[in-house]
Formats: structure tokens, sequence, C-alpha cells
């Protein structure tokens, strides 16, 4: 009984977290950029869901575009207000600006976190359910909603997988995530490729909030553990490398649920920060990462 | 360079929004000024400065203390103890407050016990429960009489709800065994305990004890947990979690009724928070609904923080409401805003306020300095979410409602 629901969990949070750290990852491995404010990236996607669902009492089916929306326009102010601005610095050596642009998204998110607390609540919000109700398999109950969240990360997912692998504009993308000089020199526009790629992380990362504050809730207090959760996903995988953040979804889902279920809910995470510190003194790059 | 005065901008900017406050009134000489420090980002906290704000009003408007106004001064602390204390440092020393009030955070008002002490300042805590702050004063009077707990201490909290769970459920239902179902806090380990010895008293078995971090995130393996130990009933004691163990349980269907002290299910704002997945939940606490007239003053206030700021008032803003009259009357016996005798003035404590007769106990009484519990005193209405609305369900005699529970509550009857 027991098993099944360890199971059943870790099959709908590894989704969850697959979805938040696809985008996560995506970001890294096209265009460079560790963004610090995915976590409040994903809060303020989700308190947007969750303020025209419940506040404007539009529905939770209203709330997935506007959370969309709002993952989108936070995702392209955190480009256009944060991180361009340091990319096209003269005034910054070339060699600096990526801690330049860890430290500015890494407050850029406090500022986030901070504005949603202060507009809203610091209180954790939920959206409501798509389609209320349970499920019975023999004597476990399991929302609906939380299945069919978990259908619609894989969907998004594997969207996102015939994007990049079936469509032109997926190639343009794994292009300049492997050589952007070269693109250049063919003739793309990769200020172009970039606004594309935080659309689409914008998508993702909003997706993901949306989806939280349906099955878990999501608050601006916890902003900083999403990005640290996201992180420590992607750096298990492989950073850049999105089968292997898809795998270490998987892996962290299940060892936190297995260690909340057997052991304690309070030391949830600490099996997967141990496994991670495993991976980075054993195998630096991650599980598919490369060298 | 441009970039760098950006970056510096943006940690000016977190600063400011992260920082410790300022005051959000002006100074004027010819006040009298109380300070108020509560959480702006939390609708407990602002029920804080709000409900205090409101009693101040109502000073003012009667004529202020022998002619003088009350002014507020009020800091965030972000339920922050390190906030709190710079916070309660600066209304003493900067803004020469007579005395303070505020928090519903018991670890906050621990933390500003000794700067009460050390600032000879009056302060009043608004909401924090544990028995800690009225056992230290108890246990060293002359070093913390300048402390009082503005509120009910966790005991009286965990015996009101047994005394619910007998008039309400016991009556109806077979209740042989309860899961005590706590966050990990100061407030709840009296409280757990507490529990524990009343539910005995009653003859119900206590099947388990469930402690969660305040930011557990996932209540799915806890529930499970305590379905497993075949109980009858979840006795909570709930304030910081925020909604997710509520709307969890909605959404999972935990077969087993909440009762107990969930301090947030008391905000009006509740039932749209958690799209409704908190219909059924029975809580203490309940001020704010429909029909609880505790006192003459109850439903006035009620009206008047809903008239004012769109909603009803969060249980926070009962005591802050009663504690700005207490220091008041206090200011207007001791005749002056010497420490000393505006602490004994605060002893002598008697008035009709919008949670009951306000009373503190004496430094002989094992809660010294805490709001009295009892018939006559202060007591604690039940209430529960029922369609959208908040409705007394005990003590019965204050609506004659039931209490009706949602379709998966499995409760035997008698």
């Amino acid at each position: 009984m027991t098993a099944l629901r360890i199971l059943i969990d870790s099959l709908a949070i590894g989704s969850l977290y697959a979805l938040g750290a696809v985008g996560f990852t995506l970001m890294f491995g096209v265009c460079g950029i560790l963004n610090l404010a995915h976590g409040a990236t994903m809060v303020v996607a989700a308190m947007t869901a969750w303020m025209v669902a419940g506040r404007l009492g539009l529905g939770g089916v209203a709330s997935l575009p506007a959370g969309l929306a709002a993952g989108v326009i936070t995702a392209l102010a955190t480009y256009r207000l944060v991180v361009r601005p340091i990319q096209q610095s003269r005034a910054l050596p070339e060699a600096e600006k990526e801690i330049f642009i860890l430290t500015a998204t890494l407050l850029w998110g406090i500022l986030l976190r901070e504005a949603v607390a202060y507009l809203f609540s610091d209180s954790p919000v939920s959206t409501p359910a798509l389609i209320p109700g349970i499920v019975r398999l023999g004597r476990i109950r399991l929302p609906i909603d939380k299945l069919l969240d978990s259908f619609i990360c894989w969907g998004a997912i594997a969207a996102l997988w015939l994007l990049v692998n079936r469509t032109k504009m997926g190639q343009t993308l794994l292009g300049a995530a492997a050589n952007p000089r070269a693109m250049t020199l063919l003739g793309h526009d990769l200020a172009r490729v970039y606004r594309l790629t935080w659309i689409l992380y914008g998508l993702l990362t909003g997706l993901a909030g949306v989806l939280l504050a349906g099955i878990l809730g999501a608050g601006s207090a916890q902003s900083g553990q999403l990005t640290a959760s996201a992180f420590t996903i992607v750096v298990l995988g492989g950073l850049g490398n999105v089968y292997g953040s898809l795998i270490a979804a998987y892996a962290v889902g299940t060892l936190e649920t297995t260690t909340a279920y057997l052991l304690s809910p309070q030391i949830r995470s600490i099996p997967a920060l141990l496994l991670l510190v495993l991976i980075l003194y054993f195998r630096p790059q991650g599980l598919l990462g490369r060298r | 360079m441009a970039c760098r005065s950006f970056l510096g901008s943006f940690a000016l900017v977190s600063l400011l929004l992260v920082g410790g406050g300022s005051p959000l009134r002006a100074a004027d000489p010819q006040t009298i000024k109380i300070g108020v420090i509560a959480e702006e980002s939390a609708l407990p906290g602002t029920g804080i400065s709000k409900g205090a704000q409101i009693a101040a009003d109502e000073i003012n408007a009667a004529g202020g203390i022998a002619g003088r106004k009350i002014e507020l001064v009020i800091y965030d602390d972000h339920s922050q103890a390190a906030d709190a204390v710079r916070a309660f440092q600066r209304l003493v020393n900067e803004d020469k407050a007579v005395g303070v009030i505020g928090s519903y955070i018991s670890e906050v008002a621990l933390a500003l016990q000794p700067w009460a002490q050390r600032t000879k300042t009056p302060y009043i805590s608004t909401g924090a429960a544990s028995n800690e702050i009225s056992r230290i004063i108890h246990g060293d009077y002359a070093h913390n009489r300048f402390t009082f707990q503005g509120w009910l201490t966790s005991s009286a909290l965990a015996d009101s709800v047994c005394d619910a769970i007998k008039g309400l459920l016991m009556q109806k239902y077979a209740i042989k065994s309860a899961v005590i179902f706590s966050e990990d806090a100061a407030w709840t380990t009296p409280l757990d305990a507490e529990y524990a010895n009343c539910l005995a008293g009653l003859g119900i078995g206590v099947a388990g004890h469930i402690r969660f971090a305040e930011d557990t995130a996932d209540y799915s393996p806890l529930f499970s947990q305590a379905e497993d130990k075949k109980a009858d009933l979840l006795v909570v004691g709930l304030s910081h979690t925020g909604i997710q163990p509520i709307v969890q349980w909605a959404q999972q269907q935990v077969p087993l009724p909440m009762v107990g002290i969930l301090s947030q299910s008391t905000n009006g704002t509740f039932w749209k928070d958690t799209n409704g997945a908190t219909d059924g939940i029975v809580s203490g606490m309940g001020f704010s609904a429909d029909g609880v007239a505790l006192t003459p003053e109850t439903q006035p206030f009620v009206k008047e923080y809903t008239r004012r700021f769109g909603a009803p008032p969060p249980y926070s803003a009962f005591p802050a409401h009663d504690s700005i009259h207490a220091l008041a009357r206090a200011i207007a016996k001791a005749g002056t805003a010497d420490p000393d005798k505006l602490a004994d003035a605060l002893e002598q404590t008697d008035f009709v306020g919008t949670v009951g007769r306000i009373q503190y106990y004496s430094a002989d009484e094992q809660f010294t300095h805490a709001l009295k519990y009892g018939p006559g005193l202060v007591q604690n209405p039940f209430m529960q979410w029922q369609k959208a609305h908040q409705v007394a369900v005990w003590p019965r005699a204050a609506t004659g409602a039931e209490a009706a529970f949602p379709a998966f509550i499995h409760l035997a009857p008698r």
C-alpha cells in the first residue's frame, strides 16, 4: 500500500520537478544563463493564476493562460531589464559578465519575491482544481487533478521535445546552444533566438508555477527553495542537458517522497542533497553532462 | 559603470524592501505614542496594525487621554525576531513610545520580552500563545514584569478545544481516538502537551502525535500516517503553515475531521484563499463568525473593521484592539508615562473588550500577565466554515448552529 502511494506521489512530484527544471536547463543550454530568479518567476505565475481564479472568480481554466502570460512577461522582463543590459555593457569585462548576471538575477529574484509578498501576501496560495474529485486505486485515493497535472507536465515536455527536434526553430535553438558564433556567421539573429528562448522559458516556468499552486500551493517564501530545487536537479542531471534533468527530476522526486513516507517529511530533501554531493564528488559533470 | 549603478540601484531597492522598514506615521510632540510591531505581508500581521488603528481612532474620537491624542508608530518586523527587536529599540529610543504592542508569533514575542525589561517599556503581545511567555514572567517576575501576554495561553487554547470536542462532537459521534497534528513551533509544544492531557480526560485515546515543519509543502505522507493510526479525529495546531494542509486535506479527501486551533482559518478571506477547501474545518478563535457576540464590543468592532478594510478581522485584530485600550486605560489611570506606574496600572486592567472581560493573571498565578481565561472572562468561540460563511458552532449559546462536515468525512454516530 505504502509502496504504491510512494510510486504515485513520486511520479506526480517528479513530473512537476521535471517541468520546472526543463526550462531552467534550456535557459542554461541555449543562453548560458543560470537564472536565479527562477523560483520567483514560478511564484509570480502561481500568484497571477490564483488572482484570476480565486480573487476574480474566473475559475481554474482561466488561471492557466493567465499564469502562462505572467510567466512569459516576467521572463521577458528579466531578460530586458536585468540580463541584456549586462550583456551589452561595455564597462564590464566579458569574463566577468556571467557572475554579474548571476548576481543580478539573484537580486531580481529577491525583488520579485518581496514585491509579491508586499502586493499580495507571503502566505502560500492555491489555485482551484481543474477537475475536482478523486479516483480510487484500491484503498488509495488519488486526486484527479494530481494525475491530470502529471499528464500536462508530460505533454508540455513532449511538446518541447517536438519543437526542438522536429522544427526549424528548434534546430536554430540547438545551433545557438552548440555554437553561437557560427550561428551569427550563418546570418542568424542571436538576439531573436535568445528572446525566443526566454519566451519558451517563461511558458514552461509559468506552467510549472500554475501546476505547483494547484497541487502543493505556492507563495513568495518558497521562491528560494524552488530555485534551489531546480538548481539541484539541473546540476545532478548535467548542466544544460535536458534528458539528464528529466532523469534527475524523477530521481529527486522519488528520493524525497520515499524519505517523507518511510523516514520523516522533515528531512525529505536531505538524501537528494547527499546524492548531489556524491555526484559532484565522483562525476562533477552530472549524470548525463559532458566534461 | 552604467551597469554597476544599475546593480547598485537593485541592491538599494532590495534593501529597502527587505530591510527593517520605517515608521508609517510622522512624529507629533502633542501625541502619546504607542508602538505597534507586526508583519504587514501576512493577514494576521495586518490584522494587528488595523485592529490597533481602530482602537486608537476610538480613543481619539472620545477625546484621547487627558486631551492628548494617541499616535501609533507602526513597524513591519517581517515576523523575524531580529527585525522586531530592532523595531522595539527604535520605538523606545527614537520614537519615544510609552508602550508597545504586537506580534502574533510566540518566538518573536519571546525575543522582545527581555527588551521590554531592559528598556522598562510595557509590551503586550497580541496573539502569541506560548506558555513560555507567561512562565518566564512567573519564574522571575522582578525581571520580566513589563511584558504582558495579551492572548490566551496555549494551555487555555487546548482546553477550549477539548471543551468544544466534548460539547460539539461527542454528543453526536463516537469519538474514541485522535491524532494530534501540529506544526513545529513554540506555541504548539505546550498546546500538544495539554491536548494529550485533556483528551485523556475526555476518554479519547491519542493514537498518534504528528509534528511537522512550518514550511512543509507536501502533506500526503503525513495524512497517510494519520490515517494508518485508525483514529476518528485530527486535533490540530496550525498557524504558520499557510493553506496547504487544508487544501491538500480536501483535495485528498482525508476522512478525518480537523478540529482545533487553525488561526489562519479565522481570516475572512480564507474561503477564497483555499477555494472552498476549508469547508467543514472547525477552529477556535472564531470571533468574526456570524452571530458571535461575546460582549457588546464584539460585533461593532467586526462591522467597523469590515467596513474599513473590506473583510472581517483575523483573530489577531481582536487582541491588538483590546491591548491598545488596555494601554490607554493604564496611561490614564497612572496619569504619567512612568513605566513602573504604567506596569502597575496594567496589572489592574479590568474592562470589557471585544473578546470578553480583559484581565491579566497576577504574579502569584501560574500564567502571570497572560489574559485570564474562563467563564465571565475571555472564552474561545469555535467556528466552522460552511458554504463560504464562518458559522459559530460552539458554545451553542452563540447561534445554535450545528457542525456539518463534507461527505468524505467518516464519523460514526454515537
